[in-house]
């Protein structure tokens, strides 16, 4: 176990606090809430998407930037309420719109969906490691400000909890 | 406040700035999320501080005869609607608010929200407004205070790339469709930075800055653009990058458009259309005009269903002038305080329908379910007419 390498910590910046943790979700083009994603069945559903008529549930998306109606704020807070939204979402550019939509979601119902920002080098690494089987991603931001994504190791996650005798 | 504050630590912004004015999109019903968020500012009493228009809602409430959805959604929509008015705000019900009276001026500090109008606001107006979402323009009516950041900002507004455009269509006849066309190839090139267009044609009208602004919109989270020798803050190439070069420099030419109109449509000349909608932002006065100079010089009237959308505003006008009894002669449909891509209002959504916006091209296929055929406006009256698809040789 000691020489397994230990999966990267990447560095970010929280926009918007809070906790969360799922498999990644690169949406390989910008995705507008509004009119891309339906967040009853909580599907992509516009037609011309890369990732079109997949889920965000339980996700960490990543989306490099933002595009479209600043109606996706309350698709986004919607989805978040419903259960159908992202579990955390990292960017490589800030975004009111998306941010707006987890604040109101945390401010309203109290579910604390995190926006993280990270660098372009750091992005291209994310964006890389998340294709394929990839296993969750961990993000703990308790403020706005420095925090960092984790790769969980299925692995060492096991071992942890055998260790605290679970 | 509480949200303000932490819009403002998102974008990094060290403070808040006074603003003239606020356009709110939040009545729009997007599901329970949006009536909760304005209910709790009804029960504690709220009020907005600053003059406010509204979007668009879900619902026409002129002709509320022409909703197709369900009762559920109809109420909770209709009372999202009043719930803004409760809070003070005007009943505008529009998607441009600027076209109607005290719009914002050159240099003034606002919050609006809308893709298009945001666009056009900072672009076209000159005045100063971030790309604020649901929530977050409701909040700044309240406070009258948003984050100073962004596009508030002198040196966040220079150009950054400069889009170059070679054989863009001089002559005003049909061009309507070439700015939404270019809109929508920007959008997806420029991402989130600032397009400058040269080589647009020096009498380019506010409609169709308009209807480019709103394509930009939809392709790409564009706040604001510049259109040398057009937009106020865009006398010169220099001023309009702020003396600075630009990041990059694309090419546009007419074929390079031609590839985005077919992208957005497989639809072939000929084809059956099932209706034709326009409006997409509000149709303007001019618009208007233009329509009924085209119905008026067409062999017939349309044959099949054609809407427009207007803001109630617009329509008074119409009403006043005796043109809105003209319009309806002629067998168009007006639709107000919404529009046809995000409600049930059309008859038929089956098949194919054709706009002359690039907005409802871009929008309407995953919103609604339709299939959309993309022309100018006299192609769209001269299909409408036929019942099927008819387009100028775009060569």
């Amino acid at each position: 176990m000691a020489d397994r390498p230990s999966p990267p910590d990447w560095p970010a910046t929280a926009a918007v606090a809070g906790r969360g943790q799922g498999r990644p979700l690169l949406l390989e083009e910008p995705l507008s809430f509004w009119g891309g994603y339906d967040a009853a069945a909580g599907r992509i559903v516009e037609a011309s998407h890369p990732q079109h008529g997949q889920s965000l549930i339980g996700r960490v998306m990543l989306m490099a930037s933002a595009k479209g109606s600043s109606s996706s704020s309350s698709v986004l807070a919607e989805a978040i309420r419903n259960g159908t939204g992202p579990a955390a979402i990292v960017m490589r550019e800030r975004d009111l719109i998306v941010g707006l939509g987890c604040i109101v979601a945390s401010e309203l119902y109290g579910i604390h969906v995190p926006v993280l920002v990270v660098a372009c080098e750091v992005w291209e690494d994310m964006a890389e490691r998340s294709k394929g089987a990839s296993p969750d991603w961990g993000i703990t931001a308790d403020g706005c400000g420095e925090c960092s994504v984790r790769m969980i190791d299925p692995m060492t996650e096991r071992s942890t909890a055998i260790a605290q005798g679970e | 406040m509480r949200i303000l504050v932490r819009s403002a630590e998102l974008m990094g912004a060290r403070r808040l700035l006074d603003i003239e004015s606020a356009h709110i999109d939040g009545c729009l019903y997007h599901g329970q999320a949006s009536l909760d968020f304005v209910e709790r500012l009804v029960a504690s009493g709220g009020k907005v501080v600053v003059p406010t228009t509204l979007n668009v809602g879900s619902l026409d409430l002129i002709h509320p005869e022409l909703f197709q959805g369900d009762a559920g959604t109809k109420s909770q929509a209709q009372r999202l609607m009043q719930a803004h008015i409760e809070l003070g705000c005007a009943s505008t019900f529009t998607c441009a608010p600027y076209q109607g009276p005290n719009r914002p001026r050159l240099g003034q500090q606002i919050a609006w929200a809308e893709s298009n109008a945001i666009v056009f606001a900072n672009s076209v107006l000159g005045a100063r407004t971030n790309r604020y979402g649901d929530f977050m323009d409701l909040c700044a009516a309240l406070t009258g205070r948003a984050p100073y950041c962004g596009l508030h900002v002198d040196e966040n507004r220079r150009g950054q790339i400069v889009f170059a455009l070679q054989d863009f269509p001089q002559e005003r006849a049909g061009r309507d469709i070439w700015f939404a066309a270019l809109g929508l190839f920007t959008g997806g090139a420029t991402g989130s930075a600032i397009p400058v267009f040269t080589g647009l044609p020096l009498d380019t009208s506010e409609d169709e800055l308009k209807a480019l602004g709103a394509a930009c919109a939809s392709t790409g989270a564009v706040g604001m653009f510049h259109a040398v020798g057009i937009t106020p803050e865009a006398g010169t190439l220099k001023q309009a990058l702020g003396g600075l070069s630009a990041a990059a420099t694309i090419t546009v030419t007419r074929a390079m458009l031609n590839q985005t109109r077919a992208g957005l449509s497989r639809a072939k000349p000929g084809d059956r259309l099932a209706a034709v909608s326009v409006g997409t932002p509000h149709f303007s006065l001019a618009e208007f005009d233009q329509l009924l100079q085209l119905l008026g010089s067409a062999a017939a009237k349309p044959s099949i269903d054609f809407y427009a959308n207007t803001s109630r505003y617009i329509l008074w006008e119409l009403e006043q002038s005796s043109r809105a009894s003209k319009l309806r002669d002629l067998g168009i449909t007006l639709v107000t305080d919404t529009c046809t891509y995000i409600t049930p209002v059309m008859r038929q959504t089956q098949g194919l329908i054709m706009t002359n916006s690039g907005k409802w091209a871009h929008y309407a296929p995953a919103n609604i379910g339709v299939e959309v055929a993309f022309g100018s406006l006299r192609e769209c009256v001269l299909s409408a007419v036929e019942g099927r698809l008819v387009l100028d040789d775009h060569g």
